[in-house]
């Protein structure tokens, strides 16, 4: 892999950027690799990536039925953050927005983590008992977080709608200052070329029809290209968990909704951090390019279509408008949907399957890009170790039976 | 934007509708064990392609009726009761 660097960037102007590497060989699939990661998303290359760098398993092929970064990890919002109330997934996403931190380095690819603050706005005095409850569970669990009133919300982004009869009035909110955005696709890409370095086969256009599973346990998986061979395979599909789980002959406690989010055409500078607001339905940020990047709750009923419908467009675009008045007249560029895989519990569904070999990383619901850092080390030392990482221990499947929820649904800012 | 076909009101905008989520879904026996509890309240068909779900004339009627719906396309194919059971479609 040649690096990428000041120098490289002005030795390949001089030849007119005609010479720059692939990033990722397009490799032949082999008969058999040592693990199959079903699923070229973030979470399924940055699973490939850790297997070869911290557990030195280099016998690895991503299969992806599209392009990698087509499905989830290129249709998010690009928000990264830890604002979590329950220490289980405190200490898991901590681990993640860590890992972003050192990820442009570690890579040695531009992941643009831009810490710009992630800010949670309150309405009502029934919103500030609850976030002074929220920040403070964050504190608690080694997480920054500060309580803002409404000047302080206000130095931050002044634009909001702050006259007397606001609809929703902003009291105060509270920022994570180490919360902030990344460029999505590059995060994909990043991975991809550092696994790809470490001599991980990246196959695209490759869709998985089946598996073969033996008494014990999972040994190929049947492609649109032929079958291979797998010692051991990780599942990182998102909303198609469920239909590759159907393929393996269990179910999941999942339901696929689509997501929506837009950008706007770009405007000048009007927004520095991430703003949320729970009650209005809407978090909004501004991208280097300018444009405004916006999404809100799940489209209301299940969907595999990665389109979204109208209605939400509305309820969102109106709770924009509400907050940011200024906005009335902007034109909307892009509008997509992802399909996001939803559990009732709003915590990830994560490790051993009933299938012996087989490991899911699914479960995300609106939040998986954020994951991917961590979601990657943790499934990479489940398969590499066969037991679960702590940090992901209480995410298993067996919850569900035991009752042990970690109802972040109920706890976390949006519906998701 | 679904147009959804209300056994009382007739064709009616998305809006007017909220979606309970899978139908045919039956309550275990009193003594069940753990996982067809979990079975019963957490894990779902979650299809793609022909679903069957309960929807609510929430800003009308107020009616429960159950849909058939295509969750790849968002096609409706068929409306019935919430008694009846899932029908048959080609």
């Amino acid at each position: 892999m040649s690096r990428y660097s000041l120098f490289s960037l002005a030795r390949n102007a001089l030849s007119g950027h005609r010479h720059w590497p692939q990033a990722w060989r397009s490799p032949e699939p082999k008969p058999r690799y040592a693990v199959v990661i079903v699923g070229g998303g973030g979470h399924g290359l940055a699973t490939a990536y850790y297997l070869a760098r911290n557990h030195g398993i280099r016998d690895v092929a991503v299969i992806e039925k599209g392009w990698i970064g087509g499905g989830n990890t290129g249709r998010n919002t690009t928000v990264v953050r830890s604002n979590y109330l329950f220490p289980e997934s405190a200490r898991f996403y901590d681990h993640s927005v860590r890992l972003y931190e050192g990820l442009s380095k570690e890579l040695n690819f531009n992941i643009m983590f831009s810490q710009r603050g992630m800010v949670t706005l309150a309405h009502s005095r029934h919103d500030l008992d609850a976030q002074r409850r929220w920040a403070n569970s964050m504190r608690m669990n080694g997480i920054d977080s500060d309580l803002l009133d409404r000047d302080g919300v206000r130095a931050l982004a002044p634009g909001f709608d702050y006259s007397e009869d606001a609809r929703f009035p902003v009291m105060g909110g509270f920022i994570q200052r180490r919360g902030g955005t990344a460029r999505h696709d590059a995060v994909a890409w990043g991975y991809a070329r550092a696994a790809d370095a470490l001599g991980v086969d990246i196959i695209q256009n490759c869709e998985v029809t089946g598996f073969d599973v033996g008494a014990d346990g999972v040994t190929a998986v049947q492609t649109s290209r032929g079958r291979i061979g797998a010692g051991r395979i990780g599942l990182t599909v998102a909303g198609n968990s469920t239909l590759l789980a159907n393929k393996l002959g269990f179910r999941l406690p999942i339901t696929s909704y689509a997501l929506q989010a837009f950008v706007s055409e770009p405007v000048k500078p009007m927004l520095d951090t991430v703003i949320l607001s729970p009650a209005i339905g809407v978090y909004v940020s501004q991208s280097d390019k300018g444009e405004l990047v916006i999404g809100g709750g799940l489209d209301h009923y299940a969907s595999y279509a990665q389109r979204g419908n109208l209605p939400t467009v509305e309820a969102v675009t109106a709770g924009l408008l509400t907050l940011f008045p200024a906005c009335s007249r902007m034109r909307m560029l892009r509008q997509w949907a992802g399909t996001v895989d939803v559990v009732h519990d709003s915590t990830p569904v994560f490790g051993a399957s009933p299938v012996k070999g087989v490991y899911l990383n699914c479960g995300w619901g609106t939040g998986g890009f954020k994951a991917i850092p961590a979601g990657g080390w943790c499934l990479a030392h489940n398969i590499a170790k066969g037991e679960a990482h702590p940090l992901t221990a209480a995410f298993g499947l067996d919850r569900f039976a035991s009752g042990a929820m970690i109802d972040e649904a109920a706890a976390s800012g949006i519906a998701h | 934007m679904l147009l959804i076909d209300c056994p009382h009101c007739g064709l009616r905008d998305e809006v007017e509708f909220v979606c309970g989520g899978e139908s045919h879904i039956l309550r275990p026996d009193i003594v069940a064990s753990d996982a067809d509890w979990a079975d019963y309240l957490f894990i779902r068909d979650n299809p793609k392609g022909l679903t069957f779900e309960r929807w609510q004339h929430g800003f009308g009627c107020g009616a429960w009726f159950n849909v058939a719906r295509c969750t790849a396309t968002h096609e409706i194919q068929g409306v019935y009761g919430m008694t009846e059971p899932r029908p048959v479609l080609p």
